[in-house]
């Protein structure tokens, strides 16, 4: 699962979404995988409206990256800089969380990464 | 792999030819326990027929595909029960996260268009893993008609309409099987029970070609069948907008937004 997903995923659990601590979920024992995939930055720069910038710094950081900007690229910046363009992609896209659990903060429940596939479906007594 | 035999299969494997017989849809069970219910009517069938019902679902529906394409570049939206995941790569300027509840078909969807080419999770309809109010779009395909009772269904439309924006940019698709179809093969009409169960047969080659033939495993998927407008009234219970509704082809749809 690409780190773009990771930026809409929160715990499943319903009393979970009213805290802030259930997301962004955390990567526990990530294994991470680099993909070659094509840029395209119409995507890439319409989307940034969709992205919650301090989650994804957040988890940039838990993963290893150097640290975010605080504020996020402005659309003129991305058109007219294509490293800034590059990075993102790189991060957003082209990195992939293969094996590895995703925790949330608020109950502590894990959820299994298997082949880059996350599973949310819970047990009965936390439906 | 779980089985479900049923009475129709055992017939067949006997050798006994059309027409097998139906078993009756248990009222009592589903009301007792929805979930379980489900658990054995829908969600391990699917798991066991998954790469079968997936060789026979790769064209897209025209009205989903024309939703999809005409998204503008850049939207992100969800694929709830999405199945192989067909309609992942429909537009590739937008980023959809696919879900289903069966993870073999999530596996299939994965790679549907090229090695992990998909973003896909296993997730409940009604227990969803996404941020509310997130994302710009869902599309939910052949999924709610599954659910057993008409507050479970609602609950599944509400889901989804919380998981888009505010106002009415964000916008919700769901498709579900009409019970007027009189011109299908299933021959159901406004008067027929709205709650059915629909056989899936799997043929599996067994014994080759010495062997006693090609064995036949019948799966009983539970469906709730939409009447006309039911669709659109829970949209509205839930407090949703109803932006365009339609029929295509045995199914009716309707294409939502919040309130
Ligand atoms: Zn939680």
């Amino acid at each position: 699962m690409k780190i773009l997903s990771l930026n809409f995923l929160t715990c499943a659990v319903k009393a979970c979404k009213s805290s802030s601590a259930s997301y962004p979920l955390h990567p526990k024992d990530a294994e991470l995988v680099q993909d070659d995939i094509e840029l395209n930055p119409q995507l890439l720069v319409n989307l940034m409206p969709r992205i919650d910038w301090s989650a994804l710094s957040t988890t940039a950081t838990e993963l290893g990256f150097p640290a975010l900007p605080a504020q996020p690229p402005t659309p003129e910046e991305l058109e007219a800089d294509e490293q800034k363009l590059k990075d993102l992609h790189n991060l957003l896209m082209q990195t992939q969380i293969m094996e590895g659990k995703l925790v949330c903060g608020n109950c502590g429940h894990e959820y299994a990464v298997r082949e880059g596939i996350a599973n949310f479906l819970l047990p009965s007594h936390l439906v | 792999m779980s089985r479900i035999t049923t009475a129709a299969s055992a017939a067949s494997a006997a050798g006994i030819s059309q027409p097998q017989e139906q078993p009756a849809l248990n009222k009592a069970a589903l009301a007792a326990a929805p979930e379980s219910y489900e658990q054995t009517h829908v969600h391990n069938v699917y798991e066991s027929i998954a790469s079968h019902f997936s060789s026979t679902r790769y064209k897209p529906w025209p009205v989903i595909a024309s939703f999809l394409s005409a998204l503008p570049p850049g939207s992100v939206g969800l694929d709830v029960g999405c199945g192989n995941g067909k309609y992942l790569a429909v537009n590739p300027n937008v980023f959809i996260l696919g879900s289903d509840r069966s993870a073999n078909l999530v596996r299939i969807a994965r790679d549907h268009s090229g090695e992990r080419r998909c973003e896909v999770a296993v997730a409940d309809g009604l227990s969803l893993p996404y941020r509310e109010g997130s994302v710009d779009f869902a599309i939910c395909v052949a999924v709610i008609h599954h659910m057993s009772t008409r507050d479970r269904r609602r609950e599944a439309v509400g889901t989804l309409l919380g998981s888009v924006v505010e106002g009415g940019r964000g916008k919700v698709l769901v498709y579900v099987w009409a019970l007027e179809q009189g011109n299908s093969r299933r021959g159901w009409d406004a008067r027929s029970d709205q709650d059915q169960l629909v056989p899936w047969v799997m043929k599996a080659k067994q014994g080759g070609v010495d062997g006693p033939g090609n064995a036949e495993t019948t799966y009983q998927r539970y469906y709730h069948l939409y009447r006309k407008g039911e669709l659109e009234e829970d949209v509205l219970a839930v407090g949703g907008r109803v932006v365009e509704s339609g029929y295509d082809r045995d199914n009716w749809w309707v294409v939502a937004s919040r309130a």
